[in-house]
């Protein structure tokens, strides 16, 4: 098991991966540095320092100063961000995963989460003097069930009509955007808050696990953690899991062994919106409480991030989601300590996947040889079918 | 003319009273139209370039919302640095400072474009990878650029003065509305309708024109006849990229002289739609732009010119998100098939080996 693990591929395609993380990381230095004059008043060639510092304290609650030079550890809270942040980016990224493993890019995780929250808060807030043994379970499968809705819709039309997923997803992120914005400042509309809203989720709210005030743990982190060896296993050791990915690797194969791509690639979007609908539900019931009309997201697009720094495997979702879970908790402690936005993960965000793109320049610098493409082979399929051919055949 | 005996017909009246409504708050908000449409255009423009020659751009957000930075910073460093700006009043008002920032959007554009190029045709990495890249780190860069630098307090440097077309135009019966509609605007608006047609009638009638649309079809039949593909790819890419940078110069120096993250709030994604839309046509995708921004327009002469009749009725009864979803919903129902099928150019999203390359 080791040994597999550890293959002679997997090996370089984590050192890619990490190279990329760390130029990323020098490229955020590098741009704290040169705008550390309109931040600090005074050029600070180690301003980056501090940043980084601090984003690890706030993700892990290690303090770590230099000068004297300490380590402490600060107790939980850290880490229960860093979860806590990290349960839909884990979600998310399955429902981002699932689909390149299919040979679909699904950029909707986006649309299919706001529908997923915007399904759960439905039912909690119909279900607000319900016990919550009733509230909870029904108020998760309302998400589940929209986000499902929504993402069979591109998949029925991919499969059905040839219509690009890519272009199709996004433009349902924005029609899920005018959906969400007209529940909530409509029939959904709180009569009691002062801006559009909708009411707290009362009974349904995601049972506490532990933690302290505003650094609370939900059960939500559980059903996250859940779903990585339940999708790794549909996907590893089914045939229906077989199935998706010999659709992702070769349509035209999986067609001449007598498997249905319609049926598969509708499958895998309806599931792919199930997993990203969940991810809303829970954000909703777990963090939020309730669902602005105005609810300002990216988790869907960080989704894509989280799946390609996981390359699409279950386990590298897990671990990606992890890492920009830890980024975002520990980004507010770094706006305070180190007076750097904490838009500086977006950045980060953003050139961990440049790097990932443009690989070769990973293994210039870190001398790396042994490794295939970081790339997700199934990706050639989402692409090269962009013009239009539809899965029936070309 | 009195028009009340044809809406007073059963079902088919309500039908009149639309397309009378639609003519009296279109000719009166044709101006408003095009501004709105000017972006979406522009950002379409630079989608043809990329598409038309086997490239996929899902990234014009991205270049637009840079574009949109740099333009206004550097406009605004100049005027920091001569605070004197002489105005050029023959033409919209135009100052060093704001053709500076132009310019400045336009270079950032294509600065933007040859990474899109770089990593789609000369790494081969996935081409709508790259375009999600270049929107994350647009964004992020951009959203954290204006944080810090708004705590300076920066000198905006205007923007240009929208022309004024004279009275005895604007005036006239019937196709007054239309003088006002394409003339009263600033030069980056005005140029929309031009840069279509110029490059609609360049697609088809230039030579430029038929090795873009042969590399974007069928590229290695391109190279057997002498073209350098690789060449073209890169060139037209990053011209496209002028196209996104002056959607990006549209935001902060031509309609607005300010820059707020995320203001290009999606125009780049319409702009992926209308390209679509007008089946991947400069001119498709401007009537495309055009009708994407009447409908967003019309959202708001409901509010402003509220519809009377059976018709008031029904249209204020849809939601105002109703609108706003509507060329996203358009957009799908073309891809789908359902109003005849926009079919792409046949290479895009494949990256080219050359043959002696292997």
């Amino acid at each position: 098991m080791i040994n597999k693990l550890l293959s002679r591929s997997i090996r370089g395609q984590l050192a890619i991966t990490i190279g990329a993380i760390i130029l990323a990381l020098l490229v955020g230095a590098v741009i704290m540095v040169l705008t550390s004059p309109i931040i600090t008043g005074s050029f600070d060639p180690w301003l980056w320092v501090d940043a980084y510092l601090a984003l690890v304290q706030g993700a892990t609650g290690i303090a770590i100063t230099l000068n004297p030079f300490s380590i402490e550890w600060l107790g939980l809270n850290g880490i229960i961000d860093t979860l806590v942040r990290a349960t839909p980016y884990i979600l998310a990224g399955l429902a981002v995963g699932i689909g390149f493993k299919a040979g679909l890019f699904n950029i909707g995780a986006q649309g299919q989460f706001l529908m997923g929250a915007l399904g759960a808060v439905t039912v909690a807030v119909f279900l607000a003097d319900a016990p919550s043994f009733i509230a909870v379970p029904l108020a998760l499968l309302g998400g589940v069930a929209a986000g499902a809705a929504y993402g069979f819709v591109p998949g029925w039309l991919k499969a059905n009509t040839g219509a690009h997923e890519v272009v199709v997803t996004i433009m349902l992120n924005y029609v899920a955007l005018a959906i969400v914005s007209w529940a909530v400042t409509g029939p959904l509309r709180s009569t009691t808050a002062t801006f559009a809203r909708t009411d707290d989720v009362g009974a349904a709210a995601l049972p506490i696990l532990g933690g302290p005030s505003g650094h609370e743990l939900h059960a939500g982190v559980l059903i996250a953690f859940a779903a990585v060896p339940i999708v790794w296993w549909i996907l590893y050791r089914t045939t229906i899991g077989f199935e998706v990915r010999t659709v992702g690797a070769n349509p035209d194969a999986a067609r001449y062994a007598g498997m249905r791509p319609k049926l598969l690639i509708t499958g895998t979007m309806a599931a792919a919106g199930l997993l990203a609908g969940l991810a809303g539900a829970i954000e909703i019931l777990g963090v939020q409480n309730n669902l602005p009309a105005t609810y300002a997201t990216t988790v869907g697009f960080d989704a894509i991030t989280v799946a390609l720094l996981g390359r699409a495997n279950p386990w590298g979702i897990l671990f990606g989601g992890i890492l920009l879970g830890a980024l975002r908790a520990g980004a507010p402690l770094m706006q305070i300590q180190a007076g750097v936005p904490i838009q500086m993960v977006d950045i980060l965000q953003g050139v961990i996947l440049f790097f990932l793109a443009a690989d070769l320049i990973v293994r210039w610098v870190f001398r790396i040889r042994d490794a295939k493409g970081t790339d997700v082979d199934e990706l050639k399929t989402v692409t090269s079918s962009y013009g239009g051919s539809s899965a029936s055949g070309s | 003319m009195d028009l009340q005996p044809l809406f007073d017909i059963p079902i088919a009246g309500i039908l009149f009273q639309l397309v009378d409504y639609m003519v009296r708050v279109l000719t009166l908000n044709g101006a408003v139209i095009l501004a709105l449409a000017a972006p979406i255009a522009l950002g379409s423009y630079c989608g043809f370039m990329n598409e038309r020659s086997g490239i996929v751009n899902i990234g014009i957000e991205g270049m637009m919302i840079a574009s949109a930075f740099a333009g206004w910073f550097v406009a605004s460093l100049v005027v920091q640095a001569f605070p004197d700006q002489p105005k050029a009043d023959f033409f919209f008002g135009a100052s060093p400072a704001l053709l500076i920032g132009v310019l400045a959007a336009i270079i950032t554009g294509m600065l933007v474009s040859a990474v899109h190029a770089w990593l789609s045709i000369t790494v081969k990495a996935d081409q709508i990878i790259s375009g999600v890249v270049i929107n994350i780190v647009a964004l992020g860069v951009t959203g954290y650029l204006i944080i810090i630098i708004s705590r300076t307090a920066p000198i905006s440097a205007g923007k240009f003065t929208p022309y004024t077309p004279p009275e005895f135009l604007t005036d006239l019966p019937f196709v007054g509305w239309i003088f006002n509609m394409f003339l009263n605007h600033g030069p980056i608006t005005m140029g929309v309708i031009v840069i279509a047609i110029v490059l609609q009638i360049l697609l088809f009638r230039s030579r430029w024109g038929l090795r873009t649309r042969s590399v974007g079809e069928h590229p290695k039949a391109a190279e057997t006849v002498g073209i350098d593909v690789i060449r073209l790819r890169y060139r037209n890419v990053i011209l496209g990229g002028v196209f996104a940078g002056l959607a990006g110069a549209w935001f902060t120096l031509d309609f607005g002289n300010s820059f707020q993250a995320n203001m290009t709030a999606g125009r780049g994604f319409i702009a992926l739609a209308a390209l679509i839309f007008g089946r991947w046509m400069p001119l498709g995708a401007f009537g495309a732009a055009l009708l994407f921004a009447s409908a967003s327009s019309l959202s708001i002469a409901l509010r402003t010119i509220p519809p009377t009749g059976d018709l008031g009725n029904i249209l204020t009864a849809l939601p105002n998100q109703f609108w706003a979803a509507l060329p996203y919903l358009v957009t799908i129902i073309i891809l789908a098939g359902a109003v005849g099928r926009s079919v792409a150019p046949a290479a895009v999203g494949k990256p080219y080996e050359r043959e002696s390359a292997s």
